[in-house]
């Protein structure tokens, strides 16, 4: 299987802190993988320079074998943040918001925005005020709008964190969609243990900044080859 | 400086554009153009505070969001401005406002010459001085009702 990103020794140091630590991973091509860890592991910050949102103190990251800068990430890549971030208007120029300024046709912007909706289920609610929308529909918004510019990486920072059941399983069968759709790949931060299971195709659990283990979910969760994952993934972790 | 008397700012202006001051060759003194770049002086720190505190209180990821979006750094400029367009827009009231009803300035730089300079703030104070009471109050009036209808119907712009 061709490696579509690659992590290569990447470490970030925040004010003399490493919250990454030499950490190298490859991501392979439509596939699901999700990042796992307590609070504070590192997992938004790997997701933030995979957005190219913040740039990496040491190393570099891959795509197709090449190294990408920040400003590159941001054309093939987009972050869905873990509180929904919604302008100042309706839902339809939320969603489309991506196309606008990439130009599209405004027919191509309304076939998009339309499909993207349905896929998240918020198929009518185009003139809805988004900040006026609940958690999850906001949340839903804004998957819809990273959904419509068809990253080839789609990078998701605890999505369903704060939802119900039923908005989270709707984003759950949206992403899913949208991999099978796309063929992209998707990264997922999540402290939910069973979306992981669900939901991917590999699991990488990363502790204080380093990666301790790398695995296909029933590997994982059968036979975790690492000590602290053991005890993260049976909640008998105290540090 | 958006709290500057007025006066001052008139008198300052006053004797760089009177003809011994450095800028008496351009002959602006008493003229509208002379009001004009009082104003504009007068209302520019208001303007910059206004919409500097309006861009300053939006949320710092949006910034992160239009980015993440693909958006280079004029459309992140672009998207950001958009969201604090309602703050921009008090910006605008309020200096429109202060320089609407701005008395010192247009007295001091425009001399209140009848169908040249003559504003209704210096109007409502020449009526004053002469007795002419309730032509000042309807003047007065004229002020206010200007200045509430265009706060009213950019508010309601901003509803819209």
């Amino acid at each position: 299987m061709s490696s579509n990103i690659i992590i290569e020794n990447v470490t970030k140091i925040y004010d003399n802190i490493k919250a990454l630590n030499s950490i190298t991973l490859n991501f392979e091509a439509n596939r699901v993988i999700s990042l796992i860890g307590v609070n504070g592991s590192g997992k938004t910050t790997l997701l933030r320079i995979l957005a190219g949102l913040e740039e990496a103190t040491k190393g570099c990251v891959e795509f197709h074998n090449k190294r990408i800068k920040a400003q590159d990430l941001r054309q093939i890549s987009t972050l869905v943040f873990q509180k929904a971030i919604m302008f100042n208007s309706n839902v339809q120029n939320n969603v489309a918001f991506g196309l606008k300024i990439r130009n599209f046709d405004p027919k191509e912007i309304e076939r998009r925005t339309n499909q993207a909706l349905s896929t998240v289920r918020l198929h009518g609610f185009h003139k809805r005020k988004s900040k006026k929308l609940s958690t999850g529909e906001q949340q839903r918004v804004a998957l819809a709008r990273a959904f419509v510019i068809e990253p080839k990486i789609l990078l998701l920072d605890e999505p369903t964190s704060n939802l119900d059941p039923t908005n989270a399983v709707i984003i759950e069968d949206a992403i899913k969609k949208m991999r099978e759709k796309n063929g992209c790949t998707i990264i997922l931060a999540t402290h939910n243990l069973h979306q992981a299971r669900r939901l991917s195709n590999k699991i990488v659990h990363i502790h204080f900044g380093k990666v301790l283990e790398t695995a296909k979910p029933e590997d994982f969760f059968e036979n975790p080859g690492n000590k602290i994952t053991k005890k993260f993934i049976n909640g008998d972790l105290q540090f | 400086m958006i709290g500057v008397p007025t006066v001052a700012l008139g008198l300052l202006l006053y004797l760089l554009l009177s003809k011994s001051g450095p800028l008496g060759i351009f002959g602006l003194l008493y003229s509208p153009l002379a009001i004009s770049i009082g104003q504009a002086l007068l209302i520019t720190p208001i303007l910059i505070s206004f919409t500097s505190s309006a861009l300053e209180a939006t949320d710092i990821e949006l910034r992160n969001l239009a980015r993440t979006l693909g958006a280079s750094k004029l459309q992140t400029y672009l998207a950001i401005v958009k969201e604090a367009l309602w703050g921009v827009n008090l910006a605008i009231i309020a200096s429109f406002n202060r320089a609407f009803a701005e008395l010192g300035i247009a007295m001091m730089l425009g001399g209140n010459i009848r169908y040249v300079t003559r504003v209704l703030t210096t109007s409502i104070a020449l009526e004053t001085a002469r007795g002419e009471i309730s032509f000042s109050i309807a003047l007065g009036i004229i002020l206010m009702a200007i200045v509430f209808s265009i706060t009213v119907f950019i508010n309601y712009l901003r509803r819209e």
